[in-house]
């Protein structure tokens, strides 16, 4: 059923002509033609945060970069999203992500299936260009099935999101400001005594990185099953 | 209650009859300076005084909001009500009651600590958003009255249609004073047209700039002009609620707010049918934690929402989806308090102050090595140098000037060399500084501008919300570099890093937070390229 009246948008993407439902956001039309914006925050479902910045395009005829899971599109828009600027953009914001925490990924559970891991690859990120100020958290192993390790965590909120908005715990929430800003359970204690906690494991599928892991995993086990929540918001969607 | 303009009129005479016998007032200021060094037991022992020797009658002792010169706190002026002549006095203490007193028996003493009245600082300042500051009781709703407060919003419900006031504000060319300036008219505009069954106004009263309190200052001093001033806006755009937003930290001007909201609604000019007219309007003050990024127009609605306060991606835009996600207007405490005037005299004479496309007048905090520390208001286009040597009375010790920092965090420094410039937004950014919220260190020929980039940035870094990763990690790793410069560790690579970095934050940051973090580096780089070299250690 088709409630309000479709619009269509038609515009350019890297001067590929491209259209969209008149809500739809840049980056939901690139990935319907199968051009690739990187993403770190974004989840299709959730609603879009725009904190990761890796997304950023440009758009012809202004100098501002903007977030392409964030920003609607508009009629005869030029999108640009992999000029040299923003590669060097993206290779910068990505450093700094690496510098923030601890993302070594020899020793990470999630080596060969991390989304951080593979945005460095794709990128061609061989060495961190800016020094690492890691502080160092501690781990919290305290729930029976599950593992939650801020030192590799990088704050895109995927689990907040999905707990609160599909779930619907809330059990997990963000604490303190700046490079101190940590992911806590309930008001900030161990996992195994949150109470909100329903321990459906949904936060640890849509986790990006090694942060939140299945207790005993190996590295070749800990593939995500971002799907299994992706699937159910657009069942829920369907109904 | 008060139901029409003639009625308001008619509070005003009796105010002003009630108090026919009364040829003098004694004003102490008690806005926070002055109340720091004991302005309200000053007050008190005044009173006390003037009773014993039966002069109450004679002349009225009240506590007014701050008179500006914070440098020579406590604060105390002698107003003639005949002659119109004020005469202020500063460095008062305790033990100068007694001379106090004299000046209203026989005209004589407290000579020592009279301020010269002819002296820039006073000529000089063109008042309207200070204009009762120092000389209304803040807590007195009816000294505002007496001094033509609720005229503008009496006659515009009367008279004006919403379309009016939006046209005179426009016509005003009032910017917002909040630090992006702009245009207050178009914002209106805009959301006078959405179309919404509930709208808010919103006024931020957050300030945390540091070393700024131009906005506490008003609060304090005058906070039925805030009151008034956004009844208008709301009768302009068609909203019935509005939210004060101030920092907790701000115990007075919450006091100050909260009373003035309580005297306007039994005065019927809050409320229900205000004036008769069919317009409803009632206003709450709401607190903030003091986190600077809670200024931030998104995050100060997330937090009267009573949500973390994070910025979010624009647009949309406040205009179209702001408090609960319905159209709001939000105003700077100064924007407000512009507009009761412009409304009384009207967009035309407010736009013939000032510059053509800065009009008006703009509040400053004078801080750093300056002799005259505090608060002014000047008429926008005036120049750094009249503004600084002029009004502020020059570099403290007469020492050599080196540079000024406008705009707090998302400022710049601008060197000795171009004091010439006019105190516009367009100049002010043209030389890469900005207005701001109207803070204004004067740094002497001992400052060091690395320390003042590295200050900056780690307010920044501590203020940074977390939400982004070029802001959140960003100001960190250029706090850690600068400290390097400071420490004259820094290699020649670390230079490039530097201005790379800064590229990054700004640009792909996702509030003003983060996009005008690395302004204060970028400026000193810009004018002190040297001190940045020498902070290059050699190989
Ligand atoms: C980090 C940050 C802090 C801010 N703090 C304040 C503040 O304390 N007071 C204020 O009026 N505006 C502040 N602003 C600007 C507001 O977001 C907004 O632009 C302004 O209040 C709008 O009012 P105006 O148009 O009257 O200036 C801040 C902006 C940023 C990015
Ligand atoms: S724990 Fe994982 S999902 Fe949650 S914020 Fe950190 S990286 Fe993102
Ligand atoms: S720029 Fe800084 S303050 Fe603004 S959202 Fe990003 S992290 Fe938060």
């Amino acid at each position: 059923m088709i409630k309000d009246k479709v619009r269509v948008k038609t515009f350019k993407i890297d001067d590929v002509a491209v259209t969209g439902r008149s809500d739809s956001t840049i980056l939901e039309v690139a990935k319907e033609h199968g051009i690739h914006i990187p993403t770190l925050c974004y989840l299709e479902g959730l609603s879009c945060v725009g904190a990761c910045r890796m997304c950023i395009v440009e758009i012809k005829g202004s100098s501002k970069l903007i977030p392409s899971c964030t920003a609607k599109i508009k009629e005869d828009m030029e999108v640009i999203t992999n000029s040299s600027r923003l590669i060097k953009h993206r290779k910068m914001i990505l450093s700094m992500i690496f510098a923030e925490r601890t993302h070594t990924c020899s020793v990470c559970v999630s080596n060969g299936h991390c989304e951080l891991q593979s945005q460095a690859t794709d990128i061609g990120l061989e060495h961190s260009l800016v020094p690492y100020i890691h502080k160092g958290f501690d781990v919290d192993a305290s729930h029976k099935e599950y593992v939650y390790d801020p030192n590799r965590c990088i704050l895109c909120t995927r689990c907040v999101r999905v707990c609160s908005e599909v779930e619907g715990a809330h059990a997990l929430d963000i604490l303190g400001r700046g490079i101190s800003a940590k992911i806590i359970h309930d008001m900030d204690e161990p996992w195994s005594t949150s109470e909100s906690c329903t321990s459906c494991g949904k936060c640890v599928q849509v986790c990006p990185t090694g942060a939140l892991f299945e207790k005993g995993a190996s590295a070749t086990e800990m593939v995500k099953k971002k799907s299994i929540v992706t699937n159910l918001i657009q069942a829920r969607k369907n109904k | 209650m008060i139901e029409s303009l003639e009625e308001l009129l008619a509070h005003a005479l009796k105010k002003k009859e009630s108090e026919k016998n009364s040829h003098e007032e004694l004003r102490v200021c008690i806005g926070s300076s002055c109340a720091s060094l004991g302005a309200d037991e000053l007050k008190k022992g005044l009173k006390t005084k003037v009773k014993d020797e039966n002069l109450d009658k004679q002349c009225s002792v009240k506590g007014v909001g701050c008179n500006g010169l914070c440098s020579a706190a406590i604060m105390v002026s002698h107003y003639d009500k005949e002659k119109e002549l004020e005469t202020i006095y500063g460095g008062v203490e305790q033990n100068d009651i007694d001379d106090l007193v004299g000046i209203i028996k026989d005209k004589s003493s407290l000579e020592n600590k009279k301020c010269d009245m002819n002296e820039p600082f006073f000529t000089k300042q063109k008042k309207i958003v200070l204009e009762n500051a120092g000389v209304i009781d803040p807590d007195d709703i009816d000294d505002y009255i007496a001094h033509g407060g609720y005229i503008a919003l009496f006659t515009a419900l009367e008279e004006m249609r919403p379309e009016d006031i939006i046209n005179e504000v426009k016509v005003s060319g009032l910017r917002g004073r909040g630090g992006g300036g702009y245009p207050t008219g178009l914002k209106w505009e805009t959301v006078a047209k959405v179309e919404s069954n509930q709208k808010y106004i919103v006024c931020n009263g957050d300030e945390g700039d540091p070393g700024a309190f131009m906005d506490r200052a008003v609060m304090e001093a005058d906070p039925h002009k805030i009151i008034e001033g956004m009844a208008l806006c709301a009768y302009a755009c068609g909203a019935d609620k509005g939210y004060i937003y101030v920092r907790a930290e701000y115990p007075e001007a919450v006091k100050k707010l909260n009373k003035a909201i309580k005297q306007a609604r039994n005065n019927g000019i809050l409320g229900n049918q205000i004036a008769n007219s069919g317009f409803n309007f009632d206003l709450e003050v709401r607190l903030g934690g003091g986190a600077f990024v809670c200024g931030e127009a998104t995050a100060l609605v997330t937090s009267i929402e009573g949500n973390r306060g994070q910025p979010r991606q624009k647009p949309p835009h406040l205009s179209n989806s702001g408090l609960w996600g319905e159209p709001t207007i939000l105003n700077n405490v100064e924007t407000f308090a512009n507009i009761a005037p412009i409304i009384k005299n009207g967009g035309e004479w407010y736009s013939s102050m000032g510059t053509k496309n800065s009009t008006g007048t703009k509040v400053f905090a004078l801080t750093g090595n300056i002799k005259n520390t505090g608060l002014v208001e000047v008429p926008m286009g005036i120049t750094l140098r009249e503004l600084i040597y002029d009004i502020g009375g020059g570099v403290t010790d007469d020492k050599p000037l080196k540079a000024i920092q406008t705009g707090g965090p998302s400022g710049g420094c601008i060197p000795e060399e171009l004091l010439d410039i006019k105190v516009d937004y367009d100049s002010l950014k043209e030389v890469g500084s900005i207005m701001g919220s109207g803070g204004l260190i004067v740094m002497d020929e001992n400052s060091n501008m690395l320390e003042v980039a590295r200050f900056f940035m780690e307010f920044s870094k501590d203020e940074s919300c977390g939400k982004c990763v070029p802001c959140r990690v960003g100001t960190t790793e250029l706090t850690n570099l600068l400290d390097k410069f400071v420490k004259k560790e820094a290699s020649k690579s670390d230079f490039q890093l530097l201005k790379d970095m800064c590229e990054v934050v700004k640009e792909s940051s996702l509030c003003g937070l983060g996009q005008a973090a690395p302004n204060p580096v970028l400026s000193t780089i810009k004018y002190f390229e040297n001190e940045y070299l020498e902070g290059i250690k050699d190989d």
